[in-house]
């Protein structure tokens, strides 16, 4: 990168290193399921602001998916002006505790900003993260205070979203905070999508942060009614007949994929989705308190390199495995996870079983796992993409013991409400096909957005579909710009 | 949004009850086949239990259990006026019904209610149903009399001889194949050794058997594959493309080891669950 800062700081002084964020120590946090990283103090925050050089033309804007005015939130942190912050940040990002913590920011806002020529980045998520908690935090009900400004919501105006995710989530924010009757249709008993039954509660607490944000909507009369599939216990047409005007799709992309290898149903062999629900949503960690229960792993396998890979295998170890590795196609620098939970897991003990493919997993008698054969790789040329893919090392396999294999290789778009809704036009790849600008899918006045539409992505991407689709349903309800 | 127990009935009291439950919005859409997930309380499972009626007039389902474990102890808790905290449904893919001559029904202990909706579907799509059931005894038969109200015939046998043929449902169903060739399919739902029994008693005539798959479930949406089986060699979700599949493409012997996966934490859910409410917790 070649940017330079567009104002120097004063008398050409070094920039001060990035302030570090306080974690739980790993020794102690892999005992437990409470957050890993603590957040700053005022103290840490405003040190951290002040580094920021607000440039004239924000090249950290940019990287971001929304468009959250980062500059401004952050000249405004500095001055101590966290309200006006918070209102910076919420005019374009409906969640900001949670982006704040789960956003791949090295990819995003802090990869553009332009003291990365100079050594580290503002570290935008870490202030996005203090605002959003201590301006809840300081007056819970002031956070729902948007409500003064309001519109009276006008319960003619009905729209429906199907899921629960972020997606959804901030098309329910947008609209009840512009008098739009929003409800919610869940299948699952709890509200929050993967933000509540994949994320783990290590790395983003249900009670503090997402419910929350649910709270908020609620108080914006944005009615949830949960274990209502859409698709079995309702359709499409079904919601239009009772009244809705619009409906927003945003029912993620949540069918697990497997590896397609001998082996993959014996018991032990879980997919990341499995383990992670049981756990979260399910709050198998305090089994038998809860009554979901969680298989124990001994020698844990997870296969996958991305956050859900990340989060299974920290949540194995603290469910009380011995071992715990990560078994990875390529090399540590393609590793896809958000770098800080890279960092958290290794710091924590999870080990990287690099350029190793599984060809087969092993049983006993009972079909239950005892290990797993693994293929070595290596990388070959770039492909056209640039990327260089692994290929196998011909001869050279080699076996590991695991009771615990969890796989997270992706996902695939779930088949239920699709199949109910054959009116629906599918990508090639079998995802909602919309219209880029409005969000809008082959059905008049159905929406669409979130992973349902790109595959697997992130709560950003998620929540700015859902705003495109929530300005456009707006505009036909309301008229206007 | 928690559903309310109108009338509950112990069919064979402290082990299987049927409760007759408030919930139109599934009632409507409930065909043959389906299921529901339901949770109990907050802290509780999410289990799967076959819809084995529904009246859509009056808004409800019926569902029948055998109480196994910790979740549908705690389900044997609540009485008629109590509410389930959570009822997901209905779920799965709905019976293949078509008209085409005679259909056996073939159940085994519980599955015999499960059962009974499939039987009621066939009989609406004008088909003669023949309900094969069975049971240990005489005492623990499920659901004689709703079958005997529309089947023209129901055939019964109890492993002690204490009602109908002595034996299994598959020396009942054997008989019936040999000796009456008009049989378009066989449908099966109990215990998964005797969904077995009943794919293989029927491979040798070439008739089509249907079997209804109780995999383990957590989502019962196909989220998370907790519920996989495998079917001709190729894996399927049980709760999504299932539950029924062909059975005589089903590894039964696999499903019977995926049961068994939580064996040693669902003893220890039930005896904390004992120690509980012995010691007068809930
Ligand atoms: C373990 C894990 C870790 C992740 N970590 C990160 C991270 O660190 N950073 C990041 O940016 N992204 C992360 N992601 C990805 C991110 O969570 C998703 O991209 C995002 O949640 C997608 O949002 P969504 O609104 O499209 O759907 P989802 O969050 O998937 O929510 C969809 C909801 O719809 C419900 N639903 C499904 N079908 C129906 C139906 N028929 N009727 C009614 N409801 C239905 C589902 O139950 C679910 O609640 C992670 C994902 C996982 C699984
Ligand atoms: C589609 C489907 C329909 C079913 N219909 C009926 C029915 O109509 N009546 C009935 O009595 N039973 C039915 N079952 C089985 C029922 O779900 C289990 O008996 C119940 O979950 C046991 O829970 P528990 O906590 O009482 O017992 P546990 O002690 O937890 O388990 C006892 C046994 O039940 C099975 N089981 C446990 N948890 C689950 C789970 N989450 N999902 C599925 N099976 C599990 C396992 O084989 C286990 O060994 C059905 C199962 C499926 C998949
Ligand atoms: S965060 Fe970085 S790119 Fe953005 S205004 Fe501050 S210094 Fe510039
Ligand atoms: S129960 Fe989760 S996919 Fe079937």
């Amino acid at each position: 990168m070649t940017a330079t800062a567009e104002r120097k700081p004063a008398g050409g002084r070094k920039i001060a290193p990035r302030v570090d964020m306080p974690c739980q120590p790993a020794k102690e946090r892999i005992r437990n399921f409470e957050e890993v990283a603590l957040g700053y103090t005022q103290q840490m925050a405003t040190e951290e602001a002040k580094r920021c050089l607000q440039c004239k033309n924000p090249k950290c804007v940019k990287g971001c998916p929304v468009e959250v005015p980062i500059r401004d939130f952050i000249g405004q942190l500095a001055k101590g002006d966290l309200e006006g912050a918070y209102r910076t940040i919420k005019s374009t990002n409906s969640l900001p505790g949670v982006c704040g913590r789960v956003c791949p920011q090295e990819n995003q806002c802090e990869g553009a900003c332009v003291l990365n020529a100079k050594g580290q980045p503002v570290a935008i998520g870490r202030l996005e993260r203090y605002v959003a908690d201590t301006y809840m935090a300081l007056d819970a009900c002031e956070h729902l205070s948007a409500k003064l400004t309001c519109p009276a919501v006008d319960p003619e105006l009905r729209v429906a979203c199907i899921g629960s995710g972020p997606a959804s989530l901030t098309v329910a924010g947008y609209l009840s905070s512009r008098g739009i009757k929003v409800t919610v249709f869940e299948a699952l008993h709890e509200v929050g999508g993967v933000l509540v039954y994949g994320i783990p509660e290590f790395r983003l607490p249900k009670s503090a942060i997402v419910e929350k944000e649910v709270q908020a909507l609620r108080t914006q009369e944005v009615d949830f009614v949960t274990n209502w599939v859409g698709g079995r216990t309702f359709s499409v047409e079904d919601l239009f007949a009772e009244g809705y005007r619009a409906v927003f799709i945003g029912v993620g992309a949540g069918l697990p994929r497997f590896l397609g290898i001998p082996g993959e149903n014996l018991t032990g062999v879980f997919s990341a989705n499995e383990y992670l629900t049981r756990v979260n949503l399910g709050r198998a960690y305090a089994f038998p308190d809860y009554d979901t229960p969680v298989y124990q792993g001994r020698d844990v396998t997870v296969y996958g390199g991305g956050n859900v890979a990340m989060d299974a295998a920290r949540t194995a170890l603290r469910l009380g495995a011995e071992s715990v590795r990560i078994v990875y196609r390529r090399t540590r620098d393609e590793l896809p996870a958000r770098h800080e939970e890279l960092e958290h897991a290794e710091e924590e003990g999870v080990i990287l079983e690099l350029l190793a493919n599984p060809v087969a997993f092993h049983g006993d008698e009972a079909g239950r796992l005892t290990g797993v054969t693994l293929q070595r790789m290596r990388l070959g040329e770039p492909d056209a993409s640039g990327r260089r893919s692994p290929v196998p090392v011909e001869g050279d396999t080699y076996e590991l013991p695991t009771d615990l294999a969890v796989i997270a290789v992706g996902t695939r778009p779930n088949p239920i409400l699709l199949e109910a809704t054959p009116q629906l036009k599918l990508s090639r790849r079998g995802y909602i096909e919309v219209d880029e600008e409005t969000g809008e899918t082959s059905m008049p006045n159905v929406f669409a957005g979130g992973d349902i539409v790109t595959g697997a992505a992130t709560v950003i991407l998620a929540m700015g579909a859902g705003r495109r689709a929530a300005k456009e349903i707006r505009r036909r309800l309301q008229g206007g710009a | 949004m928690p559903c309310k127990i109108l009338e509950k009935e112990r069919l064979i009291p402290g082990q299987t009850s049927k409760l007759v439950i408030d919930a139109p919005h599934i009632a409507k859409k409930a065909q043959p086949g389906n299921f529901v997930i339901l949770r109990v309380c907050e802290k509780g499972e999410r289990i799967p239990l076959t819809i084995a009626d529904a009246d859509p007039e009056r808004g409800t389902i019926t569902i029948v259990y055998l109480v196994m474990g910790k979740s549908t102890a705690l389900l044997e808790t609540l009485d008629a006026g109590d509410s389930i905290l959570d009822l997901c449904g209905p779920l799965g893919k709905p019976t293949h019904i078509e008209k085409a001559g005679t259909v056996i029904c073939v159940g085994g202990g519980t599955g015999i209610a499960a059962m009974h909706h499939i039987a009621k579907g066939h009989h609406k799509a004008g088909n003669h149903v023949v309900a094969v059931i069975g049971a240990r005894s005489k005492d623990l038969l499920l659901f004689y009399d709703e079958l005997s109200s529309f089947c023209p015939e129901v055939l019964v046998s109890t492993d002690d001889g204490s009602f109908g043929h002595k034996g299994l449902v598959t020396d009942l169903l054997r008989q019936r194949l040999e000796t009456d060739k008009s049989v378009s399919e066989v449908v099966a739902v109990g215990p998964v050794p005797m969904m077995a029994a009943v794919a293989k008693t029927t491979e040798p005539f070439g008739v089509k058997t249907t079997v209804s798959l109780n995999s383990i479930m957590v989502d019962g949406i196909g989220m998370c594959g907790a519920c996989r089986v495998s079917v001709g060699g190729e894996t399927r979700f049980a709760c999504v493309d299932g539950p029924e599949f062909d059975g005589h493409k089903v590894d039964f012997n696999e499903l019977r080891q995926r049961l068994a996966a939580f064996k040693p934490q669902e003893k220890a859910s039930y005896d904390h669950h004992c120690k509980c409410t012995c010691a007068g917790e809930k």
